[in-house]
C-alpha cells in the first residue's frame, strides 16, 4: 500500500506471505504478538478518546482498505467500551488517488463507505496498518475531499516504520518499529489473515 | 488488455474484474462531487461514424468522471464528409497524441482494422452488425445485479438477431459468464451460421417465454427492429412482427414477477416492446443506461491505467 517496490512495501499478501513463512531464507522477527496487538489497540483507543473528548466526540474513524478497515472497527469497539461512545466507522478507498497508478498498473478497487452523518465539520481519524512513505495518507487526504470537508484530519497507525518521503506524521502510533528500507513489515489481523501479529522480514535481496 | 474489440476478447476473469470495477465506479454516481483522478492528463476521442446518443454520451461522461479529456468527433461535419478515408482519419486523430479511441462505425470489422493502424487503445463502440462489447458488459452488469450471478441463468434474446451487434456480443459474453442464451426471431432474422453460436434458437416466442421450450426464463432482452439496416422483406409488416415477436402485455404475464426485461434502446414502442413492458416493474431499461456509465468507466480505467496489466 505504499509507493515502493513490492518487496519493500508494507504488505503484498500473496507474495510476502509465502516468502516469509515457507522459505528458510530471509529472517523474520515478530514485533508484536497477538496479545501485544490487543494492548496497543486499547492504548490507541484511550489516546483517541482523550483527544476527541474535547470536541464532544464529534469524530469518525475512517479505515483505509484492506487492514485499516478492521482496525478502525476494533478501535471503535474499544472506544465504546472505555468511553461509552460509539464513533461512526467508514472506509476510504484510495486506489484511484495513488500517485503510482501508472507505474504499478491496474489494481482491484476497495470500497468506500461513508460513515453515518458524513465527514463534513467533524474530526476524521484516518486508520491504517503501517505508516511508511506517507503516500497512502497523502492519497487518503485527496480522496477525503470527495466526501466532504472535515474540521480536522488525524492519522492513526498500528506501526510506524519510518522512511517518510512526504511531510506527513501520525497522531496516534501503536508502535514505532525502526526498520531498514529493504525490510518488509507485515501486519496480520484476525479479520483478514486469521490471526493478529506484526512481523519484520529482512529484504529478500532480489 | 490494450483494446476492447470483441466480447470474445474477455475471458471470465477479465470480464468479472471489469464488472467488479464497475460496481465500485457505480458508487460515484450518487456522490456530490462526481470526479475521480486516475485518467488525469489522458485524452479520449470518441470517433463516431454513425449516430449515437447513449453510447457516445455515456463514454463521454465516463471519461470525464475519471478526469480524462474527452473530445467528440463525428463523421457529419468532419473531413470524413469530404471523402477522407477511415485510415487517414484514424491516423490524423491518433497523431494528436490521443490515449484512447472509442470508435463506432457502420461497417463490420472496421474497428478491428482501425486498431491495427494506431498505437493507442481502441474501444469498439459498435461496428456494423458485428459487435458492441460495452453494451454486452452493461447488460451483464445489470443482469448480475438483478439475478445475483449469471451461472446457469437462462437469458432469452428476442428480435432482429441478424442485424444486431448487441445480440452477438451478448451471446459471447453471457456464455463466458456461465449463462444459457436462447435467441428468438423469425427465421428471416436469424443470421446464417447461427447454428455454430454457443446458444439455442427458437422461432416461437410464446413457447420460449412460457418455459415450454428450453426451460424456465430468468431474463428477457428485447432488441430493436433496425429499420435503417433493413432493405425490407424480412417480415410481411410491422404489425405482423409485433404480433409474433413483440413483448405485449399478454406475453409479459407469461414471465415471473421478478424476471427483468432489458432493451438496449432506442425502443420502438408498439413494435418490439409494448409500453406496458417498457415502463413496467420488470423493466430495467434505465438501470442499463446507468450501468452504461459505470461499465465504460471500468473499461477506460482498465485500458488506460498502468503500463502493464497486473492480474486482478
Amino acid at each position: 500500500m505504499t509507493g515502493h517496490a513490492p518487496t519493500t512495501g508494507k504488505h503484498s499478501p500473496s507474495v510476502e506471505h509465502g516468502s516469509s513463512e515457507h522459505r528458510s531464507g530471509p529472517a523474520t522477527a515478530t514485533v508484536l504478538s497477538a496479545a501485544d496487538v490487543g494492548r496497543v489497540v486499547d492504548r490507541m483507543a484511550h489516546q483517541i478518546i482523550e483527544n476527541v473528548a474535547k470536541s464532544g466526540f464529534d469524530a469518525v474513524l475512517l479505515g483505509i482498505p484492506t487492514r485499516g478497515v478492521p482496525l478502525a472497527k476494533r478501535l471503535a469497539e474499544r472506544i465504546a467500551v472505555f468511553a461509552d461512545v460509539r464513533l461512526p466507522v467508514g472506509s476510504l478507498d484510495i486506489t484511484l488517488h495513488r500517485d503510482d497508478l501508472r507505474l504499478r498498473g491496474v489494481r482491484p478497487l476497495g470500497t468506500t463507505v461513508e460513515p453515518d452523518g458524513g465527514v463534513t465539520g467533524r474530526t476524521v481519524v484516518l486508520v491504517d496498518d503501517v505508516l511508511f512513505s506517507g503516500r497512502s495518507i497523502r492519497a487518503a487526504l485527496d480522496a477525503l475531499t470527495e466526501l466532504g470537508r472535515p474540521r480536522a484530519v488525524q492519522a492513526a497507525v498500528l506501526v510506524d516504520r519510518g522512511h517518510r518521503q512526504l511531510p506527513i506524521r501520525a497522531d496516534y502510533v501503536g508502535k514505532n518499529v525502526p526498520t531498514a528500507p529493504s525490510q518488509s513489515v507485515r501486519v496480520s489481523l484476525a479479520e483478514v489473515d486469521g490471526s493478529d501479529s506484526v512481523t519484520v522480514t529482512d529484504g529478500v535481496g532480489a | 488488455m490494450k483494446n476492447l474489440i470483441s466480447a470474445a476478447d474477455l475471458d471470465r476473469d477479465e470480464a468479472t474484474a471489469i464488472l467488479d470495477t464497475a460496481a465500485h465506479m457505480h458508487g460515484i454516481q450518487t456522490r456530490e462531487v462526481k470526479k475521480l483522478p486516475p485518467l488525469r492528463g489522458r485524452t479520449v476521442v470518441n470517433l463516431f461514424f454513425e449516430d449515437s446518443t447513449r453510447t457516445r454520451s455515456s463514454f463521454e461522461i465516463a471519461g470525464k468522471w475519471l478526469s480524462a479529456d474527452v473530445i467528440n468527433v463525428s463523421a457529419k461535419g468532419s473531413s470524413v464528409s469530404k471523402g477522407e478515408s477511415l485510415r487517414d482519419t484514424a491516423l490524423t486523430v491518433a497523431a494528436m497524441g490521443v490515449d484512447a479511441l472509442v470508435v463506432r462505425h457502420h461497417a463490420s470489422g472496421a474497428v478491428q482494422r482501425l486498431a491495427s493502424w494506431v498505437d493507442c487503445a481502441v474501444v469498439n463502440a459498435g461496428d456494423g452488425t458485428h459487435e458492441h462489447p460495452t453494451q454486452a458488459l452493461l447488460d451483464a452488469y445489470t443482469l448480475r445485479n438483478r439475478l445475483g450471478s449469471l451461472d446457469d441463468r437462462h437469458v432469452v434474446i428476442v428480435g432482429d438477431i441478424t442485424h444486431s451487434r448487441v445480440a452477438r456480443s451478448n451471446v459471447l459474453l453471457l456464455r463466458t459468464l456461465g449463462a444459457r442464451v436462447t435467441l428468438v426471431a423469425p427465421p428471416t432474422l436469424l443470421p446464417s451460421g447461427v447454428g455454430s453460436w454457443p446458444c439455442e434458437t427458437s422461432w416461437d416466442l410464446d413457447a420460449t417465454l412460457s418455459g415450454k421450450e428450453h426451460g424456465d426464463v430468468d431474463a428477457v432482452m428485447m432488441l430493436r427492429v433496425q429499420r435503417e439496416r433493413m432493405s425490407g422483406g424480412y417480415f410481411p409488416s410491422e404489425r405482423e412482427y409485433a404480433i409474433g415477436y413483440g413483448l405485449s402485455p399478454q406475453r409479459l404475464d407469461l414471465l415471473g414477477e421478478t424476471v427483468p426485461v432489458l432493451h438496449p434502446g432506442p425502443m420502438n414502442r408498439g413494435l418490439e416492446i409494448s409500453s406496458a413492458a417498457a415502463d413496467g416493474a420488470r423493466s430495467v431499461v434505465l438501470d442499463q443506461v446507468q450501468a452504461g456509465v459505470a461499465v465504460r468507466m471500468a473499461v477506460l480505467y482498465r485500458l488506460l491505467v498502468g503500463t502493464e496489466t497486473e492480474a486482478i
